[in-house]
């Protein structure tokens, strides 16, 4: 019984993080397309606890369904219409959106095919764990032991970035006097 | 392990990865072709967790970790590129920012 839940909830969540995925793709303006996306991280969330990675679950809920998603709504809230540009087979040649589509499906056939010829019967016998497996203590003893370097390291990006968005963001000096002369 | 094999959530992600590939080669909106390439981020996210699910190490996750990090620096420059991209009044197209073309 309990794998038959399972199962259906794993089925929902799948069928979700897909459907919300084409969402995206397809919404024409990019506000629906942010509120599929934030749809599609819920539900790879639920896959994730599933696969028994309960702290990258509430991470992604926290850091991406929450923080990002909501800067990426402020930005479109800011552009108002100027996002709103296209449908997705709007302008351009339709061979394309052909190519585009057919390029896609050529790498999912891929992924697929090695996956199938590289992995193939390895991937019925996952390993036993235990159910401490995924816990925030398990991952913050990791951070703080084996993957110091990596944990300092996305600090480091993180400012980086932090940064970067201040000076892009920020306006330049030739608006500034654009915007004094005009107002004067 | 109850429900579905590895193998499952592979399949998942590899459609997922390909759903984002094809938004990033389809749409011309630059917001979309960011909210893509975060799809096709997380579908290499899934995999990953699959794979330490599969090895029982939490290596796969700790990486997952450093993932998501990065896709939100990358979210934060790519939305200051756009900011800064319409305050100069520059049409949001991907195919007509092409100053930097060769």
């Amino acid at each position: 019984m309990g794998d038959f839940l399972v199962w259906v909830v794993w089925f929902l969540a799948a069928a979700g993080c897909l459907g919300s995925g084409l969402a995206v793709v397809t919404f024409r303006n990019p506000f629906f397309s942010a509120l599929a996306l934030i749809g599609n991280l819920g539900s790879l969330a639920v896959l994730f606890l599933l696969a028994s990675a309960e702290f990258v679950a509430a991470a992604q809920v926290l850091v991406y369904a929450g923080a990002v998603m909501v800067m990426f709504l402020f930005v479109i809230a800011y552009l108002g219409d100027r996002g709103v540009v296209e449908s997705p087979f709007s302008g351009g040649p339709s061979w394309l959106a052909w190519s585009a589509i057919v390029a896609a499906t050529a790498l999912l056939v891929e992924v697929v095919v090695v996956i199938g010829l590289t992995a193939g019967d390895g991937l019925a016998d996952e390993a036993t764990v235990e159910r401490a497996f995924g816990s925030p203590a398990e991952i913050g003893r990791l951070f703080l032991t084996d993957h110091l370097l990596a944990f300092e390291i996305t600090s480091i990006v993180l400012l980086v970035a932090a940064v970067g968005g201040v000076v892009l963001g920020s306006r330049t000096l030739e608006e500034e006097e654009g915007a004094a002369r005009a107002g004067a | 392990m109850q429900g579905p094999d590895i193998a499952w959530y592979l399949v998942v992600a590899a459609f997922l990865f390909s759903i984002g590939a094809a938004g990033v080669l389809l749409r011309r909106s630059p917001l979309i072709v960011l909210l893509s390439l975060e799809i096709m981020l997380n579908a290499a996210n899934l995999a990953l967790i699959s794979f330490a699910r599969l090895h029982g190490d939490h290596d796969g996750q700790v990486f997952a970790l450093a993932v998501m990090a990065v896709a939100a620096s990358e979210v934060v420059v790519g939305l200051g590129l756009i900011v800064a991209v319409a305050r100069r009044h520059i049409d949001l197209d991907v195919d007509r920012l092409r100053v930097l073309r060769g």
